[in-house]
């Protein structure tokens, strides 16, 4: 059945639709409308709503629900991210499945409250203290919020980690017509059946195993350094390693299944972007307004925003004369992709625009991108 | 002016360096608006009829002298600043939404410490931290806690309109029981928010802080009264204002003041303060009604007026109504039975 939605309500509709049970959040703009949702949604299902008292006790309760054995989310914007990054690296520690939607809006601190940003790539990837590896996803369109929210429910509860989804204003409040698909797949977390450890696992290509709720599996859960049962060790270095590398690893090693984008345009691009969110929209009408004029261009869209697979983008990209990284910030993507095209050899240039819900547009890209061109491409340097 | 009174000009107030402020209580309502300037100055957005602003200017005629506020997140702070302009004529600082109270600490101690190397140009700053009931009853309880813990010479006024409307009307700690919110809607089950309001005046009272009281923009003169004790407090004071928000609360815009004045009136906000070391004491017309048990309105006069509510007074929901109106009596016996000017 199709459905006008806005990004907002697509996120919460595929949350219900991924199996989720039980949300937890705090009001902020512009995010405020999945919980009003879940609140009126929920209860109806037999599901659980609660309004917390901040952030920080919404995505404990999350991570509290979701150990429980519940399909947990919350949902939150800029300043209410921040405060849950303490909880989200606890759920990295004790690999707790839960999804966690940040609704991009201009920061630093309150910043414009109601206009949109991507500003929080860095901090969804690093924004804890210590070694931690996620899952962060943007969709682009309130249909693909819809879907890449039953992926964040299916990658959170396969690889027990917290996966955040990255939506910014633009997509929240954009109200489109989604299509919900007829099958959905749902993926739910493997349960122990006895004798396994639940916090280590032989192949670290695959989590460890959660008990299931009601059997009455003795479970010691710690946000310390412990060992495959639990036990806290906060003094060997063979456990704190071993522990921290299986993390990384479990998230590094199924980069294939976890890296997600959209190619778009000439195979051997002169121009080649990389964007990704609402301004990856302009983007694509950018890159058929320059093939139209006869220059070969190319848009890699990345639904993943980590872990990147620097390797396929290179191969995706092959060897352009120009790459420009299109964001409502100034400048985070780029870095990833001076890591690909190398800044000494290749033309790397972001286009960077943010704040007051000013879009990126596409003539702006066009003209960015012919006026580099006509210089000569190549870096001089 | 066309009316040919006198009225100071608007603007920026400022106050001599070196000198001793402590202007006067002033309650000739006349002679008020001659004399002092408001503190928060015409051109703000808040809505049409919001109650808040009117609670703000009140305070604004009580102070003392320079003052600086400290204010969460939350309507006030967005509506009063909206750039290029500001509504404020005293200094103002807005942070986040969880740690008015810390920064209004952090403000008084370095003030102090200021005072005590001879370096403030002025005798004496007054400190006040502005929450609503989202930033003071959630997310800033943590802060406000601590602040009264420390002892910092604050005043802690809470304008309470009873759920985040700056955000969409999400219910909040300081929500009543059975009210109407977007995040507890009304249905044929829910009816409504299912948990009553924290009390959080008592909360501070438990603090045992030198003074706690709750106050409304209709008892004005009991209002006055209470920011002075709370600013001339020898320490941490609370204030509690009942602020009512025509949007959240779903009532006419012209009403915000009577909504207050029933909310006394049927003992659903009583006024009272708190004094460390002497115990509660009734105030205004909640003391009338002690005194006189005759002047105390059903709960349904405080209900009427507001559409939050509407689903209470269907018939079928009668004994929500009966089991509101139990709450309500309970809370005002508790507070007789403390209160040491109550008569026994």
């Amino acid at each position: 059945m199709r459905k006008l939605l806005s990004g907002n309500e697509a996120i919460a509709e595929g949350a219900l639709a991924a199996g989720c049970s039980f949300f937890a959040g705090y009001p902020i703009t512009p995010s405020s409308e999945i919980m009003h949702y879940m609140a009126r949604e929920l209860p109806k299902r037999g599901g659980v709503f609660i309004q917390a008292e901040d952030e920080l006790a919404a995505v404990n309760i999350v991570i509290g629900a979701s150990l429980a054995g519940a399909k947990a989310m919350t949902a939150t914007s800029g300043p209410g991210f921040s405060l849950m990054q303490e909880g989200i690296g606890y759920a990295v520690m004790v690999e707790a499945p839960i999804v966690v939607v940040d609704v991009m809006r201009v920061g630093p601190a309150t910043g414009q409250a109601t206009k949109p940003a991507q500003g929080d790539i860095m901090q969804a990837r690093w924004g804890r203290h210590g070694d931690q590896y996620i899952v962060s996803l943007a969709p682009s369109t309130p249909q693909e919020a819809f879907e890449l929210t039953i992926e964040a429910f299916n990658i959170a509860e396969e690889l027990r980690v917290p996966v955040i989804l990255l939506i910014d204003e633009f997509i929240a409040h954009g109200r489109e017509v989604v299509v919900p698909p007829k099958l959905v797949t749902k993926y739910r977390r493997t349960v122990m059946e006895g004798g396994e450890e639940p916090f280590n696992s032989m192949n670290p290509r695959i989590a460890p195993p959660l008990p299931e709720l009601g059997s009455g599996k003795y479970l010691l859960i710690t946000g310390s350094t412990h060992d495959g049962w639990g036990y806290r060790d906060v003094h060997n270095f063979e456990t704190h390693f071993n522990l921290v590398k299986r993390l990384r690893d479990k998230i590094m090693l199924n980069l294939d299944r976890l890296f997600m984008y959209e190619a778009y345009g000439n195979e051997d691009p002169d121009v080649l972007f990389i964007s990704y969110g609402s301004t990856a929209r302009s983007v694509k009408e950018a890159v058929n307004e320059l093939r139209s004029r006869g220059v070969k261009a190319k848009l890699i869209r990345l639904k993943t925003l980590w872990p990147i697979d620097l390797e396929l983008i290179k191969r995706l990209g092959g060897d352009p004369k120009v790459v420009i990284v299109p964001e409502q910030n100034l400048g985070q993507l780029i870095m990833d992709v001076e890591r690909i095209y190398n800044p000494f050899e290749y033309r790397v240039i972001g286009c960077n625009k943010v704040g007051g819900g000013i879009p990126i547009y596409s003539n702006e890209l066009v003209e960015e991108a012919l006026k580099v061109l006509g210089s000569g491409g190549k870096a001089s340097n | 002016m066309s009316s040919g009174n006198p009225q100071p000009e608007i603007g920026p107030i400022e106050y001599e360096y070196g000198k001793e402020h402590s202007l006067p209580l002033e309650f000739n309502l006349r002679k008020l608006a001659e004399t002092r300037k408001p503190i928060l100055l015409p051109g703000h957005r808040l809505c049409a009829g919001c109650g808040a602003a009117i609670v703000i200017k009140l305070i604004g005629y009580a102070l003392r002298g320079p003052t600086v506020i400290a204010n969460a997140t939350g309507c006030i702070e967005v509506a009063t600043t909206i750039f290029p302009y500001t509504s404020w004529a005293i200094p103002w600082i807005h942070v986040a939404f969880e740690n008015a109270a810390a920064v209004a600490s952090g403000i008084e101690a370095a003030y102090k410490a200021f005072q005590e190397a001879g370096r403030l140009p002025y005798k004496n700053v007054d400190v006040i931290a502005l929450a609503g009931d989202g930033g003071t009853y959630d997310i800033g309880i943590q802060a406000l806690s601590g602040m009264a813990e420390r002892g910092h010479k604050v005043l802690y006024v809470l304008y309470d309109n009873e759920a985040y409307m700056n955000t969409g009307i999400q219910r909040s700690g300081g929500t009543p029981i059975y009210a109407w919110t977007t995040t507890s809607p009304v249905g044929s089950i829910i009816p409504g928010k299912t948990q009553p309001k924290k009390p959080i005046a008592d909360i501070m009272v438990a603090h045992r802080i030198p003074y706690v009281a709750t106050a409304t923009a209709a008892h004005w003169a009991d209002l006055f009264r209470k920011v002075r004790r709370g600013l001339e407090a020898n320490g941490p004071a609370f204030l509690h204002v009942l602020s009512s928000c025509n949007r959240g609360w779903r009532h006419a815009l012209e009403v915000a003041v009577e909504v207050s004045r029933r909310a006394v009136d049927t003992c659903y906000f009583p006024l009272w303060e708190y004094k460390l070391g002497e115990g509660y004491y009734l105030t205004d017309r909640s003391l009338q009604i002690a005194r006189n048990p005759k002047l105390k309105q059903p709960i349904e006069k405080y209900l009427e007026l507001q559409e939050r509510f509407r689903h209470i007074l269907r018939p079928e929901a009668a004994k929500l109504l009966k089991q509101l109106q139990e709450y309500v009596d309970a809370v005002w016996q508790d507070l007789l039975n403390r209160a040491v000017n109550a008569p026994k």
